[in-house]
């Protein structure tokens, strides 16, 4: 029952996640996005990690946190860096990658 | 009381030293940290932090040394009352055999205080990071604290005003705390890496002087040599962690015990010892690796005296030591019968050639070089006779007057010779201007020599007396000869340096150094020297290109008679030990400390050292009377003012001077290794390879080439042009097309992009859900 909660925790956030990342314009707010899907596989594997009764899912869950902070960190210093080039962070505006 | 001590030895105190002996190596390491970060802030560059932590260090060896010996004396009160004082004291000679065994028994329950916990482990192989205190462990501790204080005092007047005075210390520092790792390590792990810090810490004090090419390659010549010992260790190591699972070295299941009752594959354990011995070649300068030791005189003196003579050098004989058993039953060291053995014959070898070579050279230290080696075959070729107690016995003695040596080599270049190493160019008649170190000198030559009631005869007559007990006569024989030996090239050198006439820089420094008292600055050269006489002015390794007339200056302002006190107390209290260590284990006196306080540490039973007896001896003292006598009478002539036709004459006798080349190239051992060895292995490996290169590699590419060409032809002209090409644009036409379609989803916008992605990762789960139901 409590894996049940957790897992459906997870998914919430997992599916608020998703909808952040397609719908905002916000590169800020996409990057939160992000954020929020990974947390939502670190409650996953928490609860799983419970369920087994085992530290694999809690040592996953440290190197999600890990890398996390890594991608957010350079994620940040970009969106820092276009704004200072183009004064704008709308993702509409940045096509560039357009093929 | 001891009889339960393995099941209870947690719970069970052994005295607050032998408790926190882990506080030994800690004090050092940490000030070593201390020192590399802080100590260029502080008033005295750092060595105030070296000096306090090691003499932190000096009083808790001392301290857990005493509780040490109190815990012998109980258990030996404890078990077996009066027999063993009679065992060990004045009666020992009276007792017979029975007792003996008696004894041996009790002095098993001894047992090692081991205390750890884990450092790592690997599955199920635990590995502990403490300290294992035994007799052996306690020895070598109190003569690492204790040296390491006394050198490191000595090194505040030597280094003074040196560039890197700071990272000197340091450096000493971190060896002195990589060493009491070493001693204190239960098991191989911390021992391996108490033994890789020494080589690190070797490798910075030898290249201390770094900026000099010399020097610089000394340093690299003795990290490498060692390292290729090293590999043994390894090896080693692995060999014994498969045959007895456990990197243990003392305890019930550690490698002592499960070696001294061996029941498995003999040769593997023979296999195991030989590439231990390997490491123990490589770091204690046995031959045929003995040729980095020398080099290594390149640093500065206090390091020689330390490192190179009296500690470092010598953690091969402990290593062979402290895994006795492994060596023991390994390479049927006491088996009946059996004359040689590796370690014997390596040992041997070495106090032979070291000897030799002592004799062909002008640079004191270097002479103290070979000598250092030459006592280190005979330690070695104690432990490969049986004679366990001796030869540890030869490591304590030896570090005392062989560290004063080094430091009165030091002293005469510092005060006496302007930083100059050569006994032939600018040494001689020092004895007057420089007493203390004149006399501490002499005593620590006798101890060398083993003379009578020096230490030193203590210790090595034992030896040699053992290797007569137990039936290696070989040895018996090579030891007498390298008696005789070690007093004439002694000899030889204590003339050089103090007697005769004084030449060079102890010209200046002992006739005209009234006159120039008190003149504030001398020659360009000299002033820097006086000013700053670290730098290049420490000119530390006697090349003959460094004698330039620069450093001919005049003798150095605050040198009126010896050299300061800085440098002198040490001498003062190593010459006296020098004589008075010897007697803590004086077979003509009966006194047996060190067998009662080491025995534990052993491992296995080992014969009886012989009784000692003045007959026996004497052939040695008279060798070294021999000795003494040949050599004055020979440099009296040679080098003495008189004219002898004993001059030169290597030059004039064709046999001789050969001999004299055969021994000033070294026995071309490093021209072997270096033009024989290391091209004869990489010149043919690199010219095979380019003649393979050339003929078979290159015709292969070429014959596959034209091949390939014609072939190449014929395909280009039907299937390429015709099919290939006809598919070719085929697929391009379509991709285009496809393209074409696809074009509008790469929109640039990321939002789309990430749409796409869980899109598709959704699809992906679904096929996945779908083929798994």
């Amino acid at each position: 029952m409590l894996v049940n909660n957790f897992l459906l925790l997870g998914a919430v956030l997992f599916c608020i996640g998703v909808y952040g990342v397609i719908v905002r314009k916000n590169a800020v707010l996409v990057l939160m996005s992000i954020e929020l899907i990974l947390n939502s596989v670190n409650i996953n594997l928490l609860a799983f990690d419970q369920m087994h009764g085992n530290n694999d899912g809690g040592v996953f869950a440290l190197y999600i946190i890990a890398v996390a902070a890594a991608e957010v960190g350079v994620g940040l210093a970009m969106v820092l860096l276009i704004f200072r080039n183009r004064k704008t962070i709308s993702l509409d505006d940045l096509s560039e990658m357009k093929g | 009381m001891f009889a339960s001590e393995t099941e209870s030895a947690i719970h069970e105190s052994a005295g607050w030293f032998l408790e926190h002996a882990w506080l030994i190596p800690l004090i050092p390491a940490i000030a070593f940290f201390l020192i590399i970060f802080f100590g260029k802030r502080c008033p005295k560059g750092g060595s105030e932090i070296a000096l306090a932590s090691m003499g932190a260090s000096l009083v808790i060896a001392a301290g857990a040394a005493y509780q040490w010996i109190d815990r012998v004396g109980a258990s030996a009160e404890g078990e077996a009352g009066g027999l063993l004082r009679g065992f060990f004291g004045a009666g020992r000679v009276a007792e017979g055999e029975g007792e003996g065994e008696a004894a041996g028994e009790v002095v098993h329950h001894l047992e090692p205080v081991i205390r750890g916990q884990r450092w790592f482990s690997i599955g199920d192989l635990e590995v502990g990071i403490g300290s294992h205190i035994d007799g052996l462990a306690i020895m070598m501790l109190l003569l690492v604290a204790f040296i390491s204080t006394l050198v490191l005092l000595y090194s505040t007047e030597y280094v003074r005003g040196d560039r890197r005075y700071t990272h000197f210390f340091a450096s000493i520092t971190l060896f002195s705390a990589g060493m009491l790792t070493m001693v204190l390590a239960p098991n191989m792990a911390q021992f391996i890496l108490g033994w890789e810090i020494m080589g690190l810490c070797s490798f910075l004090l030898i290249g201390h002087w770094w900026e000099e090419l010399p020097n610089a390659k000394a340093a690299l010549k003795a990290f490498f040599t060692v390292r290729t010992g090293d590999m043994g260790l390894l090896v080693g190591t692995g060999m014994l962690l498969a045959m007895f699972g456990t990197l243990d070295i003392g305890g019930e299941h550690g490698i002592n015990t499960q070696a001294a009752a061996f029941v498995g594959d003999h040769k593997t354990l023979a296999l195991a010892a030989i590439a231990l011995f390997i490491a123990a070649i490589g770091k204690s300068g046995q031959f045929p690796l003995h040729t980095w030791l020398p080099d290594a005189m390149a640093g500065p003196t206090p390091v020689s005296s330390l490192l190179h003579s009296s500690t470092m050098v010598v953690a091969g004989v402990f290593l062979v030591a402290r895994l006795y058993p492994v060596f023991q039953v390994g390479l049927d060291i006491t088996v009946a019968g059996n004359h040689f053995n590796l370690i014997a014959v390596i040992g041997g070898i070495t106090i032979l050639i070291a000897a030799g070579l002592a004799f062909v050279q002008n640079d004191i230290k270097k002479v103290l070089a070979y000598s250092t080696v030459s006592q280190l075959g005979y330690m070695m070729m104690g432990l490969g006779v049986g004679a366990w107690v001796p030869a540890v016995f030869h490591i304590f003695t030896h570090a005392f007057f062989k560290c004063c040596l080094f430091l009165c080599a030091g002293s005469v270049a510092h005060t006496g010779s302007h930083h100059s190493f050569d006994m032939k160019k600018d040494m001689g008649g020092l004895r007057k201007k420089m007493p203390i170190t004149f006399w501490t000198w002499i005593v620590s030559t006798a101890a060398l020599c083993g003379v009578p009631f020096f230490s030193g005869f203590f210790s090595k007559d034992e030896i040699i007396d053992s290797a007569h007990g137990n039936h290696y006569t070989v040895f018996f024989i090579v030891g007498l000869v390298g008696a005789f030996l070690t007093t004439a090239y002694m000899t030889r050198a204590t003339y050089l340096t103090f007697f005769g006439k004084a030449r060079g820089g102890a010209a200046h420094f002992v006739n005209e150094h009234e006159d120039h008292l008190h003149e504030p600055a001398h020659d360009e050269g000299h002033a820097e020297a006086a000013d700053d006489h670290g730098a290049q002015a420490h000119d530390d390794h006697g090349h003959d290109d460094h004698h330039a007339p620069i450093t001919h200056g005049k003798p150095l302002p605050f040198a009126p008679d010896d050299s300061p006190w800085q440098i002198t107390v040490p001498l003062i209290i190593l010459g006296t030990l020098a004589v008075l260590s010897g007697y803590l284990n004086a077979a003509p006196f009966h006194i047996e400390k060190m067998h009662e306080w080491l025995h534990s540490s052993i491992g296995v039973t080992l014969p009886e050292a012989p009784v000692f007896e003045w007959v026996n001896a004497l052939p040695s003292i008279l060798l070294v009377a021999a000795g003494f006598a040949v050599s004055l009478y020979l440099s009296k002539a040679v080098f003495g003012d008189a004219p002898s036709p004993l001059k030169g004459l290597t030059r004039r006798n064709s046999l001789l001077g050969a001999g004299h080349k055969f021994l000033v190239n070294k026995y071309y051992l490093d021209a072997l290794y270096e033009n024989v060895i290391v091209r004869g292995i990489a010149y043919p490996i690199s010219r095979a390879a380019y003649w393979t290169n050339q003929n078979i590699l290159d015709g292969i590419v070429n014959g596959v080439g034209k091949s390939g060409k014609r072939t190449g032809e014929l395909v280009y002209k039907y299937i390429d042009q015709g099919l290939v090409d006809g598919v070719v644009n085929g697929s391009g036409a379509t991709a285009t097309g496809a393209g074409g379609a696809l074009q509008p989803v790469q929109s640039g916008k990321v939002n789309l992009y990430g749409a796409l992605l869980f899109g598709a990762a959704a699809v992906g789960a679904l096929v996945l859900v779908l083929v798994n139901s």
